[in-house]
Parts: structure tokens; C-alpha cells; sequence
């Protein structure tokens, strides 16, 4: 994992105490309310509808133990005790005091955290794949590049004030996409060239929110080296010709539409031609550097505990069923990867607690060489645990609340804060994620259904990602009244599609039939291999309508 | 006269006027002090101004800077609107004026330029700025002096982080 130098060190102190003198300012009303409101949301700090908001960004979704204990701690001093995981790899404090945030941020600054560009149109967070550097079939590891990405875009001085937010993704592996870079604004897939050159494949123009878009290519190639002085050249297009008019059309992906992907290629090339071989362009040693911190750790040489692990599995059903759904295959013979599930029935999902924090930091420590990730689905991953230890390390999940072995199944809900704190939702979302996770409380029937993401947001901001779940649920206002339109065949890996909305909106007591409906639709119809998002592609969707609107 | 704020930090008497875009119909007055006038009224009069060390020029938020790219050496001074302090475009203009058309002359920040934004506008190339006149200019050497550097390459350095790491 990355390692501040004296530099990033000493940027990470700069930065609290100008944030210290920029709340001092707002505090003694030097500074109007909407001219704190950039300052601020560009660390992170929202006024909800009950309390400020601060996001600290979790880089690429990479925490370190000693981090995750500091935030625990934070979460004691400063807050309710609890935290919560976003859809972009990031954490949220729900009740902090605005008087508070310099110095939770300096807490934050000690042990190389920060809350930078979590919010705010700018340059946010990279994300990659949760199961980056650890599976097998990736082409390099994406988090070099995601390093790389955080420090160009750290305080760039020309793109602190974009039309609009902007978010950028790698992902590494050609079979797998969960990044899902193609609802970015930049997507960057690694490729090989013919000739086994590194490069990026360029995706830009992907969204959610009101006018959801798949991002199309604007490059099938762009070597390594030239990542950055590419990425500048995108940003300087948008800085320039993005809308600033009108806030709903103002993210790249409407500029790329205006434009067409190939005009937009065109600017960005003739824009790139000038700075392409500018003091900008990565070396060699500069990417080896980076990649100096994430080599893989002190594995030991094992083969793979197959025999013990059946054994086990035939002792213990639930064991089985935890291992189908929540481990999968590392790269390394003798290790795996672990997810643990925030999605017990009661709990909003990606909540933890101080203490959950602090087991999850034990566990880290115990177990997988003192790191931890951070996925969009809202889950926290384990990501080199030895097999012969998979036993005894799952023993302790279950009275941790991690246990629940739903991972990518329809109770793996992916789900906004909504109405219950945030101040822009139309509805709430956590009350409708339970009601679901309650009537389908049956693992041996949600295992039976397969992988179905559902996806819950509280307007149409799409924090919840509802355009890319298999199942979307959207919360709309109806005359002061909350209720919930619903989406199916939405995808975000390499399939990436929208999904199709199903007709008019549900009140919040009917959502658990209406999914259950859905359910039979998809049983009914379904042939012994598809998946929901299968049958739904080849079925369509006047049957669920048929049914669900009956 | 108020005071414009030096990259430094210090303060000085500012001795130019921005002259607006005339109204349709009215004409172009030029004052009798060293006069900003809109570029594009400049490039359409150029034989009368060009090499004036008393008229410069000042463009919006929407401008091209291409316009100018011919004509850098001819001009004392070129400004850059800000309409709302929000609107970050004139980073980009700055930028290029500086790094790809060679403007060496100063480079002012004009409209709602306000405190927080001034370490930004250095880095892009800018030499002064026109604080709004309700900010507290003594601020101004604070607010541009947070960082003791950055991550990336801009017109004020040409050695991203990386290449500095390296040496
Ligand atoms: S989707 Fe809407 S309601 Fe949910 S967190 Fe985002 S902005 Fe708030």
C-alpha cells in the first residue's frame, strides 16, 4: 500500500491548516455561504438535512489497520459512534460538528488519511477493482495507476473548478469490470497492445443521474507513459467547453454527447498533440516507484488446503455456503479472498460501528497482512487470507455481523443513505432495503436465485447506482409523497447496460411484493443456467410488467 | 485607486481601468490612463494599438485565447474575467496564453476574485489579481502561500512532483 514521502506529508498538513483557516473565515462570517460551499464540499464536508456530513476519502478503497482504528476513534470523539462505507470506496461521518472538522482532519492527516476532493466539482476519488494486485487474471495491478491519478489530480490548480463532479476508474482484469468503469467519466480499462506494450483503453462520457450513458471509447490505446498528460487533455476540453449553464447538463458525458465521441476524440487528440511530450509524461522510474509500494506481501509457499477445506465444508453446512458465496480464488496457491458482507437485516447497509471497525482492524492484522478494502458494493474485503486459516477466521464473523453469507446475492443490496439523511433524497431508501432483506430472509432460496444486484437510490443523483442494477430502485417524490419507481436489467460489469423502467412508481409498503413478483417472473421463465439479468435479456420485459402491474 | 495583489503577495497601487464591452451602438472611449479593453475590440484595431504600453486587453470567461496567440509580444497586459468565481475556465485560458502562445507580460485576474482561489491562479500563470473589493487584501500573502508546493507541473513549474522525486 502507498506510503506518504516527507511531501505528501507535508501537502497533507498544508491542507488542514488551510481548511482550519478557510472554517475560521466561514465561522466569523467572512465568507458567504455559497463561497464556503465549494471550499468545503472539496473537503468533503456536506450540510445535510439533519447534520454536517464529512467523506473521507478511502484512496481506491485501500485501508491499513492502524487507519481503520483511527477512524473508529473518530467516530467516539467526534460522532455517534458509527460510520458508513459509500458506493465509491469512501466513508461517511452522518454527525460530525462543523467546528470539529479541522481537527478530525488532522487526526485524519496523522495517520495519511484525508477528506480531499471527496465532494465538490472536481477531480474525486479513483476507484479500481476491490480484488486488485490478488486475482488471477488481471493485466497489471490497477492501484499504481490509481496512486498516480490521486496525486496528479490532488489540488491541480487549472481543475479545482469544473462544470461539474468527475470520476475516474481503472480496472485491470479483461473478464471482469467491478469498477464499473463504463459509468464514469473516465473509465480506464489496462490492455496489452499487439505488439505487449502496457496501455489504458480510454473510456469517457459514462454516467448515472438524470441522463444515464454507457462511456464510449475515445481511445483503444494510449500507452503507459502518456496516462497523464492524456487525462489533461480531457479535463482541459471539459474545463473549457463543459456546460456551466445548467447543473443537469453540465458532466462530460452531455459535452461527449453534443459533440460525438469522435468529435470529442478529435479535440482531445489536437489538445493532446501540444502537451504530449510536456515534463508531464510519466518515466519509467516514476511508475516503478509507485509501483515499489504495492508488491506483494510476505506470502507463504503453500499449496491450496483442498482437502482440509472439504473436510470442513462437509462438517458445516453453513461453513459451505460462506465459502460458495463470500471467498473467492486468489492468485497465490494456499491463500483466498475474503469478503465480509455490512449487510445483515436491520443494519443500513455499509454501516459499522467503532467496535466493527476495530474487529475489522483485528482481523486485518490476524489474518491478511494489516489491510483492508473497501468495495462499492458496500462490503469490506480481506484480501490474502490463508486457506487452512478460512475456518477459524469465519468462526468469528458471525457474532462480528459479518457473517452473512449473501455476497451478490438480492440481499446484497447496494443502497444511498436516502431520506433518512440525506438532504437531497425524494425518499428514504435504508427502510426499503430492509423490508426487502426481511421478506427474503431464506439463504438457501437467495442462493437458489443467484447473482442479482439490487440497487437503491433516494433520487435522482443515483448515489445507490440504481441505472446499473439488475433490479434499480429509484425514490420519487409523487406530490409530497415518497414512492419508488423500479428499473430491471440494469448491468455495471463489462455488459454494462441501463436499466429499462418498468412503468409507474410503487408506494414503499408494496416494494417487497413487487420484488417478489419480479422473483417469480424470473423463476417461472428462467432456464437452469441464466441468471436474472439473462433471462431478463431474452424474456424482455412486458412478462414482468404482466405481472407485477396484474 | 484601489490595490491589486502581487504574486508575492504584496500590494500596489493599481494604475489600470477595465474598460467594459460598449453597449450596442456606442463606441469604444478609451481613458486616459493605461486602458484593458476587450480583445477582441483590440484585434479589430490593432494598427492603432498595437506596441501601446498604455492599452492592454481583457477576456471572458468564453474567450478563446487563440485570438491572441499571434500577438503576445504586442501587449503590456492581458486580463481574464472570472464572472463567478466558480466558473474555472480562465485557469485553462491562463494556461495557455502562458505555456502554449508564450505570453511573458503580466497576466491579471479580473471579476469575482476572491481569496480562496489566488494559489490556484498562481500556479496557472498569473502575475496579479484584482481582489473584490469587499475581501480583506491583507489576507491575500496568506492565502496564496498554504502549500510550499504542488503535485503537478503548471506554468509555474515545469518538474511534476514525480520528476523532483527522482533528482
Ligand atoms: S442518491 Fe440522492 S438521496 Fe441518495 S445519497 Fe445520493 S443524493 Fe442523497
Amino acid at each position: 500500500m502507498y506510503v506518504y514521502d516527507e511531501h505528501d506529508r507535508l501537502m497533507a498538513k498544508e491542507r488542514v491548516a488551510q481548511f482550519r483557516d478557510q472554517t475560521a473565515r466561514a465561522l466569523a462570517g467572512e465568507l458567504e455561504e455559497d463561497e464556503f460551499l465549494p471550499l468545503r464540499l472539496q473537503n468533503g464536508l456536506y450540510i445535510q438535512r439533519l447534520a454536517p456530513m464529512l467523506r473521507i476519502c478511502v484512496p481506491y478503497g485501500m485501508l491499513r489497520s492502524a487507519q481503520l482504528r483511527r477512524l473508529a476513534r473518530i467516530t467516539r470523539d467526534y460522532d455517534k459512534s458509527y460510520a458508513h462505507f459509500t458506493t465509491r470506496q469512501n466513508v461517511q461521518l452522518n454527525w460530525p460538528a462543523v467546528e470539529d472538522v479541522p481537527d478530525i482532519l488532522a487526526e485524519l492527516a496523522e495517520v495519511e488519511m484525508h477528506a480531499n476532493q471527496t465532494s465538490g466539482n472536481c477531480i474525486r476519488n479513483t476507484t479500481t477493482d476491490q480484488f486488485a494486485g490478488v486475482q488471477a487474471d488481471e493485466i497489471a495491478d490497477p492501484r499504481p495507476y490509481c496512486e498516480i491519478i490521486r496525486q496528479w489530480s490532488t489540488f491541480h490548480p487549472e481543475f479545482a473548478y469544473l462544470p461539474r463532479k468527475f470520476k475516474v476508474a481503472v480496472n485491470a482484469s479483461e473478464k471482469t469490470d467491478r469498477a464499473a468503469i463504463q459509468v464514469h467519466d473516465i473509465g480506464l480499462q489496462i490492455v496489452r497492445n499487439e505488439s505487449g506494450d502496457l496501455g489504458f483503453r480510454v473510456h469517457v462520457g459514462g454516467g448515472l443521474g438524470r441522463t444515464p450513458m454507457i462511456a464510449p471509447v475515445i481511445r483503444e490505446f494510449l500507452p503507459e507513459l502518456d496516462l497523464l498528460t492524456y487525462l489533461e487533455s480531457i479535463l482541459r476540453v471539459y474545463n473549457r467547453y463543459g456546460r456551466r449553464d445548467n447543473k443537469f447538463k453540465a458532466r462530460i458525458k452531455i459535452l461527449v454527447k453534443a459533440l460525438t465521441p469522435e468529435g470529442f476524440s478529435e479535440k482531445v487528440e489536437t489538445e493532446w498533440a501540444h502537451i504530449k511530450d510536456s515534463p508531464t509524461r510519466l518515466t519509467p522510474e516514476a511508475i516503478e516507484r509507485i509501483q515499489g509500494y504495492f508488491t506483494e506481501p510476505d506470502y507463504a509457499e503453500l499449496s491450496n488446503a483442498t482437502d482440509q477445506l472439504a473436510q470442513q465444508r462437509f462438517e458445516s453446512r453453513a461453513f459451505d455456503q460462506w465459502l460458495q458465496h463470500n471467498v473467492d480464488t486468489h492468485k497465490k496457491p494456499g491463500y483466498a479472498i475474503v469478503s465480509l458482507t455490512l449487510k445483515e437485516t436491520g443494519t443500513p447497509p455499509g454501516d459499522v460501528t467503532d467496535q466493527q471497525l476495530e474487529h475489522i482492524a483485528d482481523l486485518a492484522d490476524e489474518y491478511s497482512f494489516g489491510e483492508a478494502r473497501v468495495t462499492h458494493y458496500q462490503n469490506v474485503v480481506l484480501a490474502d487470507v490463508r486457506q487452512d486459516r478460512l475456518f477459524e477466521l469465519w468462526q468469528q464473523l458471525g457474532p462480528l455481523g459479518f457473517g452473512t453469507a449473501n455476497l451478490h446475492t438480492l440481499n446484497d443490496i447496494i443502497c444511498c443513505p436516502g431520506g433518512d439523511f440525506c438532504a437531497l433524497a425524494n425518499a428514504k431508501s435504508i427502510p426499503v432495503a430492509e423490508a426487502i432483506q426481511r421478506r427474503f430472509d431464506n439463504l438457501d432460496y437467495l442462493y437458489d436465485l443467484g447473482n442479482i444486484d439490487l440497487n437503491i437510490s433516494g433520487c435522482m443523483n443515483a448515489c445507490g447506482h440504481h441505472h446499473v442494477g439488475n433490479i434499480g430502485v429509484l425514490g420519487v417524490d409523487k406530490k409530497g409523497q415518497e414512492f419508488y419507481q423500479v428499473s430491471l436489467g440494469g448491468a455495471s460489469q463489462h455488459d454494462a447496460s441501463i436499466g429499462k423502467i418498468l412503468g409507474p412508481s410503487f408506494a414503499q409498503d408494496d416494494m417487497p411484493d413487487v420484488i417478489a413478483k419480479i422473483i417469480d417472473v424470473y423463476i417461472d421463465k428462467r432456464t437452469e443456467e441464466e441468471s436474472f439479468v439473462d433471462t431478463y435479456r431474452r424474456v424482455g420485459i412486458s412478462p414482468f410488467k404482466e405481472r407485477v402491474y396484474a | 485607486m484601489p490595490d491589486i495583489i502581487f504574486r508575492d503577495g504584496s500590494i500596489c497601487q493599481n494604475e489600470w481601468v477595465v474598460v467594459p464591452r460598449p453597449e450596442n451602438g456606442e463606441s469604444l472611449t478609451i481613458p486616459e490612463q493605461p486602458a484593458l479593453i476587450p480583445a477582441d475590440l483590440w484585434l479589430e484595431n490593432r494598427d492603432q494599438f498595437a506596441g501601446k504600453r498604455d492599452i492592454g486587453v481583457w477576456l471572458d470567461g468564453h474567450d478563446e485565447p487563440d485570438v491572441l496567440a499571434d500577438h503576445v509580444h504586442e501587449l503590456p497586459l492581458v486580463a481574464i474575467n472570472f464572472p463567478k468565481f466558480s466558473d474555472g475556465r480562465g485557469y485553462s485560458t491562463a494556461r495557455l496564453l502562458r505555456e502554449r502562445f508564450g505570453f511573458k507580460n503580466e497576466l491579471r485576474a479580473i471579476g469575482d476574485v476572491l481569496l480562496d482561489q489566488l494559489q490556484f491562479m498562481k500556479r496557472c500563470g498569473f502575475d496579479t489579481y484584482d481582489l473584490r473589493p469587499d475581501k480583506d487584501i491583507r489576507k491575500a500573502a496568506r492565502s496564496l502561500n498554504f502549500f510550499s508546493q504542488g503535485y503537478q507541473a503548471a506554468t509555474d513549474t515545469d518538474l511534476p512532483l514525480f520528476r523532483r522525486r527522482a533528482s
